[in-house]
């Protein structure tokens, strides 16, 4: 019995990191990426349902998409808001974190992917916020978010009479039309997909060898840091 | 323009038509352009008054099935004025006149009206090699059409070869095929895409400019808006099957008998923007939707290009003819799913080396206290 009992490291202090928007942010987010892969991926794959009633009494197609469009919208607004978070959030929320233009950045990405992915070190690499790995492929997933966003409503233009998605109709005829739009708009649903599995991983990962209780962090917004006397230490990272 | 010729109204008198088939005819015309009630007598006003514009149509890279459409118009009055009257000035495919004749009534007519012709186009003007894969009268399709282009008032692209290669221009475009807004600039250009485009779409196109001396609202893609406007799936008549979930499986199956949605038939009618569910093709009897089989998107750019007629994904380059956005998602998910999972069993043997080194420092660090 005491064997199993660890005692907490006097050195990890609790940190509040992700605040409460930011939290609320990526919940909405992850629950609207969730709706838009399904209902994305059974638009583009239907159910092979059979009916022996006429099309008047059903209408789950419908609704998929209906789904589907509501979700883009609060997935949309929802991005935006955190655009602007970046701007007025804490410093680990500001937009400097993700753009990868520091030489700084670049060596924690080396860092991060000799200790966690192809574990030749032995860690743990600690960062408070995001480490720059993770910072910078968020900043990738925003660049989707945006491409996504483009093809959906310009994809929507066509069938709203909404003025709102009409705005995105210019991007369409760039990319070679409906077609080729659509066709960004799947391809872009599986860079999604991928991103969820390896983003759960790794939060499991980092929780489960470091301890420092990222997944709750995003409920609660605490994570267990070691922080050390060295104060410059902290806030390089 | 030019009193000398007769209105066309009275060409239409002259072949025989009667009264009522004309205000019939600008009834049709007015419903199919969405005018207004007053606009119909507007353009029987116009059809009155107004002498046929000298019309050259050069063929170039095509099949001729844009002609082949246009002589099929359900309402026959404009193709005839303009085709059975054509030869007084140049169309390959129907005027009476051959060789150094042809070629002087080209000529004749561009000096006589330059700056009033109406230039119509069907296929599309080789690039490569200076242009040597189209050559008429010793000319290159290059040439001629900057020639030609030069005096008219405006031009109008007919079928999808001229206004955005068609299947000439399709990868790799070995003869470098390209449109007419390709090589044209600073002309007027009406594009009028599909393959053929509808009759009376063309026939419409045609009477907009008789009637109205102008240019029909164009779209971004300079398409005449009245056309080309609404998807093709949102005009079909088996939309209701689509948001009720009813698909056609296969071609054979009970559902393709009861005349279900044709999208997993690979149908692009979700992408393709075309009057074909309003207007419908031969006098109205049917289009390729209600004939069972799904739009190929023929109106769209590159159509050729857009992936498989009988899918809805494109193939995806560099994974074979099959591969589909979905097989390499899938494939690219397990692969993630197993380097994952890879991934944890490391983990965990480097984990139970960091337990102990770790219980070992906060014991040593305790018992320091």
């Amino acid at each position: 019995m005491e064997q199993n009992i660890l005692k907490l490291d006097p050195k990890l202090k609790l940190v509040y990191v992700w605040q409460q928007p930011v939290r609320i942010f990526h919940w909405v987010n992850a629950l609207a990426v969730l709706m838009l892969c399904i209902t994305g991926y059974l638009i583009g794959a239907p159910l092979a349902i059979q009916h022996g009633t006429e099309a008047s009494f059903n209408y789950w197609f419908g609704i998929i998409r209906a789904i589907h469009f509501i979700a883009g919208y609060v997935f949309f607004f929802n991005f935006i808001f955190r655009l602007y978070w970046g701007f007025v959030g804490n410093e680990y929320s500001k937009w400097d974190n993700y753009v990868p233009y520091k030489k700084k950045q670049w060596k924690g990405i080396w860092e991060v992917l000799k200790v966690d992915i192809f574990q030749l070190k032995l860690g743990p690499y600690e960062t408070i916020g995001h480490n720059s790995l993770a910072s910078t492929t968020y900043f990738m997933t925003f660049i989707a978010f945006i491409f996504q966003s483009l093809t959906g409503f310009g994809l929507y233009a066509a069938m709203s009479p909404s003025w709102f998605p009409k705005l995105f109709s210019w991007f369409v005829p760039l990319v070679g039309g409906d077609m080729a739009a659509r066709h960004l708009h799947h391809l872009l649903m599986w860079v999604f997909i991928l991103f969820a599995m390896i983003h759960i991983y790794l939060v499991f990962y980092h929780d489960y060898i470091e301890r420092n209780g990222v997944t709750s962090s995003m409920i609660g917004g605490w994570k267990f840091i070691e922080v050390n006397e060295d104060e410059d230490k902290m806030n390089e990272d | 323009m030019n009193n000398k010729r007769p209105t066309i109204y009275e060409e239409f008198k002259a072949k025989g038509y009667s009264r009522r088939e004309f205000v019939t005819f600008c009834s049709l015309m007015g419903a199919w352009l969405g005018l207004e009630v007053s606009g119909v007598s507007q353009v029987a006003k116009a059809l009155e008054a107004k002498s046929r514009p000298p019309i050259i149509w050069l063929h170039f890279q095509e099949c001729t099935c844009c002609s082949e459409s246009f002589i099929r118009s359900s309402h026959p009055l404009v193709a005839d004025i303009i085709l059975d009257k054509i030869s007084l000035d140049y169309t390959e495919t129907l005027m009476a006149a051959a060789g150094h004749q042809a070629e002087k009534s080209l000529h004749d007519t561009m000096t006589n009206y330059k700056g009033e012709y109406i230039l119509m186009v069907e296929g599309s003007i080789p690039t490569k090699e200076d242009g040597v894969y189209c050559c008429i009268g010793g000319k290159t399709a290059y040439d001629i059409m900057q020639e030609v282009a030069e005096g008219a008032k405006a031009i109008i692209a007919w079928g999808s070869c001229a206004t955005n290669g068609c299947v000439q221009a399709a990868a790799p475009n070995p003869t470098g095929a390209a449109p007419v807004g390709k090589v044209i600039h600073g002309k007027p250009i009406i594009n009028v895409p599909g393959c053929p485009p509808i009759a009376e779409v063309m026939a419409g196109v045609v009477v907009h400019l008789l009637a109205f001396d102008r240019i029909p609202a164009l779209d971004s893609q300079n398409r005449p808006k009245s056309f080309y406007s609404r998807r093709v799936h949102d005009t079909c008549y088996r939309r209701p099957n689509y948001d009720a979930g009813l698909f056609v499986e296969t071609f054979d199956d009970e559902n393709a008998k009861k005349g279900y949605c044709l999208y997993k038939m690979g149908c692009k009618g979700p992408n393709t923007y075309n009057a074909c569910g309003v207007i419908r093709w031969n006098n109205g009897v049917s289009f390729p939707i209600q004939s069972g089989h799904p739009c190929i998107g023929c109106s769209e750019n590159n159509f050729w290009d857009n992936g498989p007629f009988y899918e809805h994904l494109k193939s995806f380059p560099g994974f074979g003819i099959e591969s589909t956005a979905d097989k390499v998602g899938l494939g690219l998910g397990i692969a993630t799913g197993a380097a994952l999972g890879a991934h944890a069993v490391a983990t965990n043997i480097r984990k139970r080396k960091l337990i102990i080194k770790g219980r070992k420092e906060i014991e040593a660090e305790s018992s320091n206290d």
